[in-house]
């Protein structure tokens, strides 16, 4: 009943799974990055700039599925007041972030040696910069209360607005781009992707996966244990 | 009150093992109580010990942390429009707008609780007759202190929940609400006060706050 | 249904008496929109080719402004309160709100809308589609930013968030309203566009009271 009750299991098994978490990312990402840089082919367009895409491509993909987790946690916490899905959201809000700065940046760095511009106004590129936005003022929303839980509760409503929206804006974008048509450079082929390439792209994948998964428990953890040390002041000041 | 307008007065207005928890702070818990026909409860307790909180637990505008609130066995949750019809909150702002005079102030609220009945009549019971015509900006804060209490004989409803309603209020005006008060329960409404000043009210239990405060280990919790 | 019209005429009422709403926005619509031949010079050819674009954007800036005051003045009053414990539901309350907002602020940038374009020399052709565009898109303005406005009810620098939470939403319409005008120019027609603004005005009609009333009952906990 009480508020804390919950956590409490979750620190355990959070405890346990961590640092196997932890192995895994620094096996998956290490294996990942050797094979993306030293292994993978280069394309025959683009050369040695096209590694850029092990980084840029799982961090597009991490920076949706984040927002996802972060609406889904969001679900959960509005219907069943569930403590540690408020938390769980509000956690994973800067790693969204961060994954959606890092495909930004990654995307600037790997349209300079094409087009000679720091900045293309692709479709994915534009969506994700829009994303970055939802994702700023999530953080910002939920930062602007003085009273946590009320930030936390605004948070999770705005989330669930911006899951519903993302299709949305990334159909509007798509529908603006073929308006526009500027060229695309970050054309993948799909399925007709050398196999080669494929292996550590899926590896990246997966260890950002398992990056975004260990940081989350660090972070949602240390949040509970701040929670805990605030309702041990107010008992002292009782 | 019009002959009209009657109360429907049915069952008991119940609460059972309530917490309440404001922001990260719980400020009360394990509190019961019943509400007859007829019946008042007097909140006491000091600033901070949940008196507003635990009226607006009971209008429905925060859900209790744990427990339950049932009027006459079924819980409020269930409906909670029908919760809204059923009651009277007057919080400690007045809900006036300064551009709006005192009469359509009071129209308005009126009209949004589905009766077009006049409300002159509630305006003359607390002697804002001769006020009808003013904006709200020109009124005392007594007059609007009245002004919202008004809305109480506006429209009939079974439940009213008052915080701190005697604050700004005079002598004459006090007795004017209660008044209004006593007639309410006299046609089975049931009315939940929080004051820090001594009320005289006729049977009416006084529910203190401070004992249900959290133990220092509860807090923890 | 009485009770909604009730709370738009309330609205609109205040509106009135209190002045000044929509003359800011049109102030500012038209400010910025002259700005613009200042920044990028006056030759008729660049202006036609940005007009559709820069009509919209400031537009929707212009609508943002008077965003802040939807629900603000409702909650420091303790309206809102009052009005969350109305029978009438609170997502009906949102429409009624947002019904008032447009008719203050969001017909007056449709009528000035064409007016400003003049001064940009938009091509001729496009104004049937500026005008349609922006008579469905303003309503969802108006939908998005309540929203936006209930979200960021009490909080620090309310203003500046609102204006970071709602921009990105407003993307789509953006787009939409401004393709429709080009494509009128270019002789593809307008209806798809138009279309696409059709649907999203029926999808905010009936999501965003559902997440503005949510924010609202939030900020009143």
């Amino acid at each position: 009943m009480f508020r804390l009750a919950n956590p409490n299991r979750f620190m355990q098994w959070s405890g346990t799974i961590l640092p196997w978490s932890a192995i895994a990312t620094v096996l998956l990402l290490g294996a990942g990055l050797y094979l993306a840089l030293f292994v993978a082919p280069p394309d025959y367009q683009q050369g040695e700039s096209v590694r850029i895409m092990y980084v840029h491509v799982p961090s597009a993909y991490m920076a949706t599925t984040v927002y996802g987790l972060m609406a889904a946690a969001s679900a959960v916490a509005l219907i069943w007041r569930h403590p540690v899905a408020d938390i769980a959201a509000r956690e994973a809000a800067p790693l969204g972030a961060g994954f959606t700065l890092l495909c930004l940046v990654t995307g600037s760095l790997w349209g300079k040696p094409m087009w000679g511009t720091w900045w293309v106004w692709d479709a994915r590129l534009t969506s994700v910069l829009v994303l970055f936005f939802l994702y700023l003022g999530y953080i910002a929303l939920i930062n602007a209360f003085d009273e946590p839980t009320r930030g936390a509760r605004a948070g999770a409503i705005l989330a669930l607005v911006g899951v519903v929206n993302l299709p949305i804006i990334k159909f509007s974008v798509d529908w603006w781009n073929t308006l526009h048509q500027p060229a695309s450079i970050f054309r993948l082929g799909g399925p007709t992707i050398a196999p080669s390439m494929l292996w550590p792209l899926a590896i990246m994948a997966l260890g950002f996966t398992l990056l975004f998964v260990t940081l989350w428990l660090m972070r949602i953890r240390s949040a509970l244990m701040a929670a805990k040390l605030r309702a041990l002041r107010l008992q002292q000041a009782a | 009150m019009p002959p009209d307008q009657t109360l429907r007065t049915t069952g008991d207005f119940t609460g059972q093992g309530l917490a309440c928890r404001r922001g990260e702070r719980l400020i009360f818990r394990g509190l019961d109580f019943g509400l007859g026909p007829g019946g008042a409860l007097v909140l006491i307790g000091p600033n901070g010990s949940g008196k507003s909180s635990l009226l607006r637990l009971m209008a429905g505008l925060t859900p209790p942390e744990a427990g339950s609130l049932a009027w006459n066995d079924s819980d409020i949750r269930q409906d909670p429009g029908a919760h809204r019809a059923r009651l009277h909150f007057i919080g400690h702002s007045d809900a006036l707008k300064p551009v709006l005079s005192a009469g359509e102030s009071l129209a308005f609220w009126a009209r949004m609780r589905g009766t077009s009945a006049p409300i002159e009549p509630a305006l003359a019971r607390f002697g804002l007759a001769d006020a009808a015509g003013l904006p709200c900006r020109y009124l005392s804060a007594g007059q609007k202190r009245r002004l919202a209490l008004a809305r109480l004989v506006g429209t009939p409803a079974e439940l009213w929940l008052l915080d701190e309603p005697l604050t700004s209020l005079d002598s004459d005006a006090a007795a004017q609400l209660l008044a209004a008060i006593a007639e309410h329960r006299a046609q089975g409404g049931r009315v939940v006060l929080s004051t820090h000043a001594p009320i005289e009210l006729s049977a009416a239990p006084r529910l203190s706050l401070a004992d249900f405060r959290p133990t220092p280990a509860e807090l923890l919790a | 249904m009485s009770a909604f019209l009730t709370l738009v005429a309330r609205d609109l009422r205040l509106a009135l008496r209190q002045g000044g709403d929509a003359a800011m926005v049109i102030a500012f619509f038209v400010l910025s929109v002259v700005l613009f031949p200042f920044a990028v010079g006056p030759e008729p050819e660049l202006l036609q080719r940005i007009a559709a674009g820069i009509v919209w954007v400031t537009a929707l800036l212009a609508a943002l402004l008077s965003l802040e005051r939807l629900f603000q003045a409702d909650y420091e009053d303790g309206s809102l309160e009052a009005l969350a414990l109305l029978p009438l539901p609170l997502e009906a309350q949102v429409l009624a709100k947002c019904l008032a907002h447009w008719l203050v602020t969001g017909l007056p940038l449709i009528i000035v809308a064409p007016l400003l374009a003049l001064l940009l020399q938009l091509d001729p052709a496009g104004y049937p589609a500026l005008i349609a565009g922006m008579v469905l898109g303003t309503p969802i303005l108006s939908l998005i930013g309540a929203i936006g406005a209930a979200l960021s009810l009490g909080a620090r620098r309310g203003g500046v968030l609102l204006s970071l939470l709602v921009l990105p939403l407003y993307i789509p319409v953006l787009i939409f309203g401004v393709a429709a005008i080009e494509a009128e120019i270019q002789g593809f027609g307008p209806r798809p566009d138009l279309l696409l603004l059709a649907a999203l005005l029926v999808l905010a009609v009936g999501l965003v009271p559902f997440a503005a009333a949510a924010a609202l009952r939030l900020a009143l906990e």
